[in-house]
């Protein structure tokens, strides 16, 4: 989905490519990819495992230097000035974790620090409610189940009220009433606040419902886009896991598409 | 929109090491296990020479002379690898907890981090290492404090050198992950033989003596030794000290920050520990 005119895009990724490895073998985690997300907009990486999603995003994040492109994030080059945008982003992953011993209070009084929030206290006791954690709030992370680990995170993640989210993996490993409530908690914040979500996931059912656009990720490449809705009718399929799985496997008319004539 | 967003001002600055100082108090304060550790083997340490000093003053002249020159070398020496230990524990603590990708994609800067583990290098030093120098003037009548300003400045020389290996080992764990995380212990002990902490320099083999002068730490105790047994302040020992200190820790930054710069090069921020 490309920006309004006279909007600028949330981000902007451009040539964006990372290499590992010796020059005469080297691997590609990301190959050179371009997109452009709207503000407000909900936007998913899919793909899978080792398609490049976690790789886009510690990119975007400034957690790992690209070999190679540009990354603009409202308005800001993150290459150069990452440090200057750094307040208005937030995220969330499975790959990190928030200190065991502390209580969930303490955490996310440490974070409210980090991003400068006024009114710390009253700031995290609104999220405990809003996020239903707030029995938990004294409580060690380390002592919680993880669906309530996931909800702190999000809790983190919202602390500075920020106006980019990338999320990796949000919902996984969290049983589906949980999943659900979290999607819902994340359609609210969109609508409330018009935050600007990017995620990555490989639950198709989420990426259906929360998401405005998809890009299919596959060996590092960017090999299709386009809201869920039009994908499905591309591929002939009855729902994106199909696509999925026909983008995953090199079937139908991905593998058409890929052929040489 | 987000909120908290003048995050280039000092105060900011300011309040973001106050943040990570919060969350290294409450993690001591939280932990007696981690509050005795601190006091523990210096204290051991301490009870350990003190009583082979009173062994060896009955012995030898050079000892009763000066009651307390190995009392006072192992308090010193202790603070200087209790703040590089300090250091480096702060540090390992983010990587145990998996919290070095929520930390630097904060609004914190990688010298407001490291500035942060240095001061709490500091205040777990001054926690396990005040307590223990009563219990010398307790225990076995020496006052570590009788050296005077001297005492601060030999402190805060060895803090400072303490300092830069704990940063640099950091940046070493960083980088290599915890498969480095026995340089945390080990680092400290590799200079150990070329500090002079209970023998003059002059006893080193003429090459080891170059590489003992090398180091800020020979200065600080053979200025101790001239204070305790000869009751002389050396300014030029001193000098020497401070001037090599601001050298290794220019230097303990310059790697701290390469090291953190090739970790972001090669994706070991997001998902690294235990």
């Amino acid at each position: 989905m490309p920006p309004a005119p006279g909007t600028s895009a949330a981000i902007a990724v451009a040539g964006l490519a990372k290499t590992y490895g010796a020059a005469d073998k080297p691997v590609h985690a990301v190959a050179g990819i371009d997109f452009t997300v709207t503000p407000g907009s909900v936007t998913a990486l899919l793909g899978g495992n080792g398609a490049g999603k976690t790789t886009t995003i510690a990119m975007l994040l400034g957690l790992l230097k690209p070999t190679s492109g540009s990354i603009s994030i409202l308005g800001t080059d993150m290459l150069r000035d990452r440090h200057h945008i750094l307040p208005r982003l937030n995220f969330s992953s499975p790959y990190v974790d928030l200190p065991h011993r502390l209580t969930v209070r303490q955490n996310l009084k440490v974070f409210a620090g980090l991003y400068a929030v006024p009114q710390a206290s009253a700031r995290i006791e609104q999220l405990a409610e809003e996020l239903n954690f707030a029995a938990l709030l004294d409580r060690p992370a380390g002592a919680l189940s993880a669906g309530q680990k996931t909800r702190v995170a999000l809790a983190k993640a919202l602390i500075n009220q920020p106006d980019l989210l990338l999320l990796d993996e949000p919902t996984a490993s969290l049983d589906p009433d949980t999943a659900d409530w979290v999607r819902s908690l994340l359609e609210k914040y969109r609508r409330e606040f018009g935050v600007t979500i990017l995620l990555a996931s490989h639950n198709m059912s989420e990426v259906e419902r929360l998401c405005d656009q998809v890009l299919m990720m596959k060996e590092g490449r960017i090999v299709d886009r386009g809201t869920a809705p039009e994908l499905i009718e591309r591929y002939g399929r009855r729902n994106l896991e199909e696509v999925f799985l026909d983008i995953a496997r090199g079937q139908g008319k991905a593998a058409l598409e890929a052929a040489p004539a | 929109m987000s909120i908290g967003t003048n995050s280039d001002s000092i105060s900011c600055s300011l309040q973001r090491m106050a943040a990570m100082l919060l969350r290294h108090w409450y993690l001591l304060s939280g932990s007696w296990t981690r509050l005795v550790e601190l006091i523990y083997w210096p204290a051991v340490q301490m009870i350990m020479w003190g009583f082979l000093t009173q062994f060896l003053a009955g012995k030898t002249s050079y000892v009763a002379q000066a009651f307390g020159v190995f009392i006072a070398g192992m308090m010193l020496w202790d603070s200087m690898f209790r703040v590089q230990l300090g250091v480096a524990i702060s540090f390992l603590e983010e990587m145990w907890s998996r919290n070095l990708g929520n930390l630097f994609v904060s609004p914190l800067r990688p010298g407001e981090f490291a500035a942060s583990i240095l001061i709490m290098g500091l205040i777990r030093t001054l926690f396990g290492m005040v307590p223990v120098s009563f219990m010398a003037w307790i225990f076995f009548d020496f006052s570590v404090y009788g050296m005077g300003l001297a005492l601060a400045a030999f402190f805060f020389s060895l803090i400072m050198f303490g300092w830069a290996i704990g940063i640099a080992v950091c940046g070493l764990i960083m980088r290599h992950g915890l498969g480095a995380e026995s340089a945390a212990w080990g680092a400290m002990f590799l200079i150990l033989p070329v500090a002079a902490v209970y023998y003059p320099v002059s006893v080193l083999p003429g090459w080891l003596q170059a590489v003992a002068w090398a180091l800020p730490p020979a200065y600080v105790f053979e200025g101790m030794r001239a204070l305790l047994v000869d009751g002389v302040l050396r300014g030029d020992l001193l000098f020497g000290a401070f001037a090599l200190n601001a050298l290794y820790l220019a230097l303990g930054f310059w790697a701290f920050m390469a090291l953190f710069e090739a970790a972001r090069r090669r994706g070991l921020l997001l998902g690294q520990g235990e």
